[in-house]
């Protein structure tokens, strides 16, 4: 083959096609039509996507669509937000964090997005985090678990978290577990080798010990992410012998794990307690025992209580999309209505600024399908609720699922007060809790 | 034309256009200098992968370097505290340079599929060791705190301008640098070895320390850009390493060709542009929308952007 031979060159050119290119395109994407622009980001490919994300991207359209015709009912029954029509503008959360703060500008300052709510992957809300205070938008991260985001930004104005934190959902599996199994021993542990595996192995553990001191490990069992085959973890697990497996494992992961487990007689004796196994439970049928314990990462799903907006939202979303809203779901409803809730705070018609949400917003406390939601730690910026757990039932006969012997833990029993990292205020034996 | 013209009519047309977009940051949006910023930062990592591609060698773990740079900076600023952007960016390369003094050892000894996949292993060894560190934040990785220049500290969209300039600087002199080196003997000597590696030998040369020397140049300019992408968006973590990452470093060789040094930045201009894009019109389908523009612009260019430009040179030149 022949050899271009190489000669002075002048790259000016098909850059600046590139950069005309990209001004022109980012030119019409830039609306400005006089309707409330959320931008909502979350899981549309990847692992995440089918437990997680596209539910919470359902989830979002659903409450929006009903939100503009105006038919939620009430306190929300004004059409929109504050009377404005909402327009979603929808990003795949797939991808990395650094490509994630790369999207996230592009939402706030190409698109002119006026909010954004989204992220549950914990990298990415910590990467989104700074971004979201400086660029003065409000940022409502509906479902990301990690302890660490008000860490990282000390003193936020515009960021805001209505979901609870992993933290919280360990200190109740582990009150749940001691309430209800006292003989408990030996607990064993399995989870996928990566942050949110680790941190909640390490949050249970403190709390359980702290609990129940006299409770022996007796396994640690790290797969890796999505590895799919359980088969040498389930015979550690196995030889091990202990009264409580503890997993934070989720989705397709978690469903493989209670199967394979479940067919070779793991869960015969020993109770499993699946922090994030409320996405299960429409899907285990007879293939995981009764008697699991189960989370859903707050008052969500099938912990949800009864109250009118739960009533309209279980439903309509059941027939929409042939299938009950699980978890990431019910806080993607949580996060817009709490931003509505906090836009319309102050009686003033017309677009809301982000001023006006962000002061809203901060300490608000509103209703959801899950209850009352209270925006009372990072001075104002981290939801508190409360924690349910139960165990899975399965009735054979009518092939119906429920959750049964249902604990609720208020919220402040479960989180440290302003100012004190989760882990201190275990170990310092959970000073100022108040449990009923 | 002499070659002293041909190295000063290619520079100064690369200061120019570094000049012009310098000079755009005062004009172009916020979000597009930031989508520049981190493009020419992969850009410096793909150059390094077209610099190993020119002497055959298809380097499928360019990320561990990529990573080494932004974890350099990222623990600079978090356990030893600099804040000083000039000094993470050096502690990040120097920390590259060293790995790489090591791996070159290995590495240089394979050639073809072998050298793709030890690189590959290497990258997600490190990959792995990360992954398995809870002190550095497992997969969700850490923030990086917002650096210094030089002493002067500046604040919201002033520090990503800051940010940006720095970027196309170091990109511009890296590309000039790398623009004396492809041409050097040295840098000709690499297409030689590709061609036939007995040949340079048995002219007296040894091809195992040219490479050698190929691939920390490689290591430098990638960490560089690890470095210069955890400045730019504040946050490091495992997945830098991982081998998808680098499988997009060699996709944006192939994509940009590897005729010049200007080519890894068209590349990586033109790739940005169309992801980003891709995922705002069609947010559920974006990696098949990004993958047939990709696909069909390989087809049709097969060595990739480079040759429009090259193609159009020959035609005036004839």
């Amino acid at each position: 083959m022949q050899h271009l031979p190489r000669k002075p060159s002048h790259p000016i050119r098909p850059i600046a096609v590139a950069l005309s290119l990209a001004l022109a395109a980012g030119a019409v994407g830039a609306a400005d039509n006089g309707k409330y622009r959320i931008g909502i980001v979350t899981f549309l490919s990847g692992a995440a996507a089918g437990p997680f994300g596209v539910p919470a991207a359902n989830a979002a359209k659903l409450t929006v669509d009903t939100l503009n015709a105006g038919k939620l009912p009430a306190p929300y029954n004004v059409k929109g937000i504050n009377g404005v029509e909402i327009e979603t503008v929808i990003i795949d959360e797939a991808g990395g964090a650094t490509k994630q703060t790369e999207e996230f500008r592009n939402l706030v300052q190409r698109q002119k997005v006026d909010a954004v709510i989204g992220y549950i992957s914990s990298g990415d809300c910590l990467a989104i985090a700074p971004a979201a205070e400086e660029l003065k938008v409000p940022t409502i991260f509906f479902d990301c678990g990690t302890s660490k985001v008000f860490e990282t930004v000390k003193n936020p104005k515009y960021l805001f978290r209505t979901g609870l934190d992993a933290v919280v959902d360990n200190v109740a599996a582990a009150r749940y577990v001691v309430e209800t199994r006292p003989q408990l021993k030996t607990v064993a542990s399995i989870q996928q080798n990566y942050a949110w595996g680790q941190d909640s192995w390490n949050d249970f553990i403190l709390a359980l010990k702290q609990i129940k001191p006299d409770v022996k490990v007796v396994s640690e069992q790290w797969p890796k992410l999505a590895q799919g085959q359980y088969g040498a973890e389930i015979s550690a697990l196995s030889v091990s012998n202990p009264d409580v497996i503890h997993s934070s494992f989720w989705g397709g992961d978690m469903e493989a794990l209670m199967q394979q487990g479940g067919a070779r007689g793991l869960f015969d004796k020993r109770i499993a307690v699946l922090t994030a196994g409320e996405t299960g439970v429409e899907r285990f049928k007879d293939q995981v025992p009764n008697g699991t314990i189960v989370g859903g990462r707050g008052p969500f799903g099938a912990f949800a209580p009864k109250n009118a907006l739960n009533d309209w939202f279980r439903p309509a979303f059941t027939a929409q999309y042939k299938e009950p809203p699980t978890y990431p779901a019910y806080k993607m409803v949580q996060a817009i209505l709490g931003l509505k809730a906090a836009a319309e705070k102050g009686g003033k018609a017309g677009m809301p600024g982000a001023e006006q949400v962000v002061q809203g917003l901060t300490g608000l406390s509103f209703e959801a399908p899950s209850g009352t939601v209270q925006m009372s730690r990072a001075k104002g910026h981290q939801a508190v609720q409360s924690v349910s757990f139960g165990e899975y039932q399965y009735d054979a006969k009518s092939g119906k699922a429920s959750v049964t012997k249902v604990k609720t833990y208020a919220g402040d029993c479960l989180m440290p007060p302003d100012g004190t990292a989760p882990a201190d205020w275990i170990k310092a034996g959970f000073p100022g809790a108040k449990c009923n | 034309m002499t070659f002293q013209d041909r190295f000063k009519s290619t520079e100064s047309a690369l200061v120019a256009t570094a000049v012009l977009l310098a000079a755009g940051a005062f004009v172009m949006p916020a979000w597009l200098s930031f989508l520049l910023t981190l493009a020419f930062a992969k850009a410096l990592v793909v150059l390094g992968v077209v610099i190993q591609m020119r002497a055959g060698l298809v380097s499928f773990g360019q990320a561990l370097f990529f990573c080494i740079g932004g974890y350099g900076v990222g623990l600079g600023a978090q356990a030893l505290g600099i804040s000083d952007a000039f000094l993470l960016l050096a502690l990040g390369t120097l920390a590259a340079v060293l790995l790489a003094l090591i791996c070159g050892f290995l590495l240089t000894r394979y050639r073809e599929i072998f050298f793709a996949m030890l690189t590959l292993a290497l990258s997600m060894i490190l990959y792995g060791v990360l992954v398995k560190s809870s002190a550095l934040g497992s997969t969700d990785g850490f923030n990086v705190a917002p650096p210094s220049f030089l002493g002067w500290e500046p604040e919201g969209e002033t520090r990503k301008q800051a940010v940006y300039l720095l970027t196309v600087a170091i990109a511009a002199a890296t590309a000039v640098g790398f623009h004396r080196y492809l041409e050097s003997g040295l840098g000709r000597v690499m297409e030689a070895i590709r061609e036939n590696e007995i040949r340079v030998d048995y002219l007296g040369l040894s091809p195992r320390w040219l490479l050698f020397a190929n691939y920390v140049f490689a290591a430098a300019i990638s960490a560089l850009g690890g470095g210069l992408t955890a400045i730019a968006s504040g946050h490091i973590d495992p997945d830098m390493a991982f081998w998808t990452t680098s499988g997009e470093f060699v996709f944006i060789a192939i994509l940009g060709g590897t005729g010049h040094v200007a080519a890894p930045f068209i590349g990586a201009i033109v790739f940005s542009v169309i992801r980003t894009f891709a995922i705002q019109e069609a947010p559920h389908y974006w990696q098949m929308a990004l993958g047939i523009v990709l696909l069909g612009l390989i087809l049709f260019l097969p060595k990739g952007l480079w040759s429009l430009i090259a193609r159009r040179k020959l035609q005036v030149a004839k």
